[in-house]
């Protein structure tokens, strides 16, 4: 069946709140709760508590940084001094460890922080094309709710998102 | 007690505000600009003739190796460190009066640390052999020692500009999608629309927006600590007398967060007027901002007087000596004066009478960053003006012009980066100031419901 998808803009959270209640307790046929997305200027805590379990995987890309960054700074660092820079200097050690521990943590940083924004970009899918069902009062002052559903469950959906008062829908279909 | 923001300001409004002052500043900012561009101009013309005719111009010589660059390299270091007080330090301390007033504050250390990179260039004279310096094996022998401050500067650095954009682009991306839905089309909307990356604020992309934000933030409270931590060890780690102390990093660290903050008056009161932004820079987040300050001048006063007394219960003759010299000698104006405007100006700050008014703290911040610059000025050359041997003692040097116009110019570069930068890009996060007006106006609701509840 053709998918349909709907974007209601509301005036506040408290009625887009009480929408995501209601779709979620409605169990309609054909809709998916997972496939409903919650659009808004600012974030929200409670709104998204509503939408259930939807982690954000960035902090494993930042352990992951943190670590090969780290690492393979002091390897890096190391090996080079090793192989190419062994001059002795006053009876000090070729790899001199505490000089190399500043560069480590300064490395261990920077791959934190690279690779957490890469992180970011992939678990929030960006960069992106603008859905076509976008209004740019989101990024003013509505709170939108972007749902996919089958096409059979499109007017009850509907019907739920005016009677809360839903200030415009828009609607595309056949995906 | 007056509130930081109006809390019934909408967010409709805030877009129209913010965004009206890309294309709309008072006839102020040109003027600030040209003054900036003509500033600069002496810094480029005076870097010209110095490339030009040799270093010799400069008037660096042994034993005043270092001058005012490295010292003006110091001072745009520390100032860098108040984009992260404001944004990572008081945003894990969930401090919300800061979000009016971070973005600024984060462009401020992107463009403070770019002005002092750029002095590093200009302090080694020979611009055209910088590569001798990067780190690759080579047969001239000039792969660098990994143990030497110096190197860890250069390391500590990059990782603090390229994390402190990565931090300025990533905060931004929601307001570069507001910029996007609602300027006309034109290069404006075309370079919002790259930058945006497609921004629409789902529930995916907030959610992990605010774990990578979060994070960042985590990272770069160590790093900027460890970075002013460095710069300090390119001191302390040294044999020179005044300079082998052992609290030089807390006492850079906190001299560059007093710096920072002073900064952030000035900037306060210049973009406030400028951007007509009275609706967000209000008096109140002036006046938490003058305390922060404050007691960041009190911390930085003690450490002051921590190195002192290190030095003149140490038993190091030499030290003692330099000590003696910077109080009694040549430079004795000059450390007076840092220590007037360092330690006794900011009690103009005790007053609450004073701490809204906008010429008294325009100009107390002017004097902080003066004494911020001169203490710098004050670390690097008595020390080499009366090191340990007496043949070696030159108290007679004076920095060139050309030193002072480059030093002058810097100043000129900054403005101009920083002007450009609010001009093109939301220097108030519109975002965060409708989280906070969000958030108090459902507080105050909450408490007058309780309130009637009492009774």
């Amino acid at each position: 069946m053709s998918q349909h998808h709907l974007l209601a803009l509301y005036n506040n959270f408290d009625e887009a709140e009480a929408v995501i209640k209601e779709l979620r307790a409605a169990n309609i046929k054909g809709f998916d709760f997972k496939d409903l997305t919650l659009k808004s200027p600012i974030e929200h805590h409670g709104v998204e508590e509503l939408l259930g379990e939807r982690s954000a995987n960035v902090q494993w890309f930042t352990l992951i940084g943190a670590v090969l960054g780290g690492s393979l700074a002091f390897l890096g660092i190391s090996s080079a001094q090793a192989n190419f820079f062994s001059q002795l200097k006053g009876g000090k050690p070729i790899v001199p460890i505490p000089p190399d521990l500043v560069l480590t943590y300064e490395m261990f940083i920077l791959g934190g922080v690279y690779i957490t924004v890469l992180g970011f970009l992939i678990c929030a899918g960006l960069p992106a094309r603008r859905s076509s069902l976008y209004s740019a009062k989101v990024s003013e002052d509505q709170i939108g709710i972007l749902i996919k559903a089958d096409a059979s469950a499109i007017s009850t959906i509907k019907a739920v998102f005016a009677r809360h008062n839903a200030l415009e829908i828009q609607e595309e279909a056949g995906k | 007690m007056e509130k930081d923001i109006r809390e019934n300001i909408s967010w409709a409004q805030i877009n129209q505000d913010v965004l009206k002052s890309l294309e709309n500043p008072r006839r102020m900012y040109w003027v600030i600009l040209l003054v900036a561009v003509c500033v600069f101009g002496v810094g480029v013309g005076c870097e010209v003739y110095q490339y030009n005719v040799g270093l010799g111009v400069a008037n660096l010589d042994n034993p005043h190796v270092w001058g005012l660059y490295i010292a003006t390299f110091i001072f745009w270091i520390g100032m860098s460190h108040s984009g992260t007080l404001l944004s990572a330090i008081l945003h894990l301390m969930h401090a919300d009066w800061r979000k009016p007033i971070y973005r600024f504050a984060e462009a401020m250390t992107t463009f403070s640390l770019m002005t002092a990179g750029l002095f590093v260039m200009v302090h080694l004279g020979r611009l055209w052999q910088f590569y001798y310096a990067v780190p690759y094996p080579n047969d001239r022998w000039t792969w660098p020692n990994f143990q030497s401050p110096l190197l860890w500067d250069a390391m500590a650095i990059f990782t603090y500009l390229s994390s402190s954009v990565i931090f300025l682009f990533i905060g931004m991306i929601p307001d570069l999608a507001i910029c996007r839905d609602h300027l006309q089309p034109g290069w404006r909307k075309k370079l919002y629309t790259v930058l945006a990356l497609g921004w629409e604020g789902t529930d995916r992309q907030w959610r992990n927006f605010r774990v990578t934000y979060l994070t960042v933030a985590c990272f770069l409270i160590p790093l900027a600590v460890s970075v002013h931590s460095i710069v300090a060890s390119d001191f302390a780690m040294s044999q020179q007398p005044g300079w082998h102390v052992t609290s030089f990093p807390p006492y850079f660290v906190a001299g560059a967060l007093y710096s920072g903050c002073a900064a952030i008056i000035t900037l306060f009161i210049i973009l406030r007027y400028v951007f007509k932004f009275e609706e967000y820079m209000t008096l109140p987040i002036l006046k938490k901002t003058v305390r922060l300050t404050f007691a960041i001048a009190m911390v930085w006063t003690y450490l002051n007087c921590i190195e002192f007394a290190s030095v003149w219960y140490s038993h190091d003759q030499a030290s003692k000596d330099v000590l003696i010299q910077k109080a009694t000698g040549p430079y004795a104006p000059f450390w007076w004066a840092m220590i007037f405007c360092g330690s006794v100006v900011p009690f103009v700050m005790m007053f609450k009478r004073f701490q809204t008014n906008i010429p008294v703290m325009f100009a107390v911040s002017i004097l902080l960053n003066l004494g911020m610059w001169l203490e710098r000025w004050m670390i690097v050359s008595p020390t080499f003006s009366h090191g340990y041997y007496p043949w070696t003692w030159d108290h007679d040097q004076w920095p060139s012009l050309v030193q002072w116009g480059i030093v002058f110019g810097s100043f000129g570069w900054f403005t101009l980066l920083f002007m450009i930068f609010c001009k093109v890009f939301p220097s108030v996060s519109m975002y965060e100031v409708k989280e906070m007006v969000y958030h108090r106006s459902m507080a105050s609701k909450h408490d007058e419901l309780a309130e009637k509840g009492a009774h």
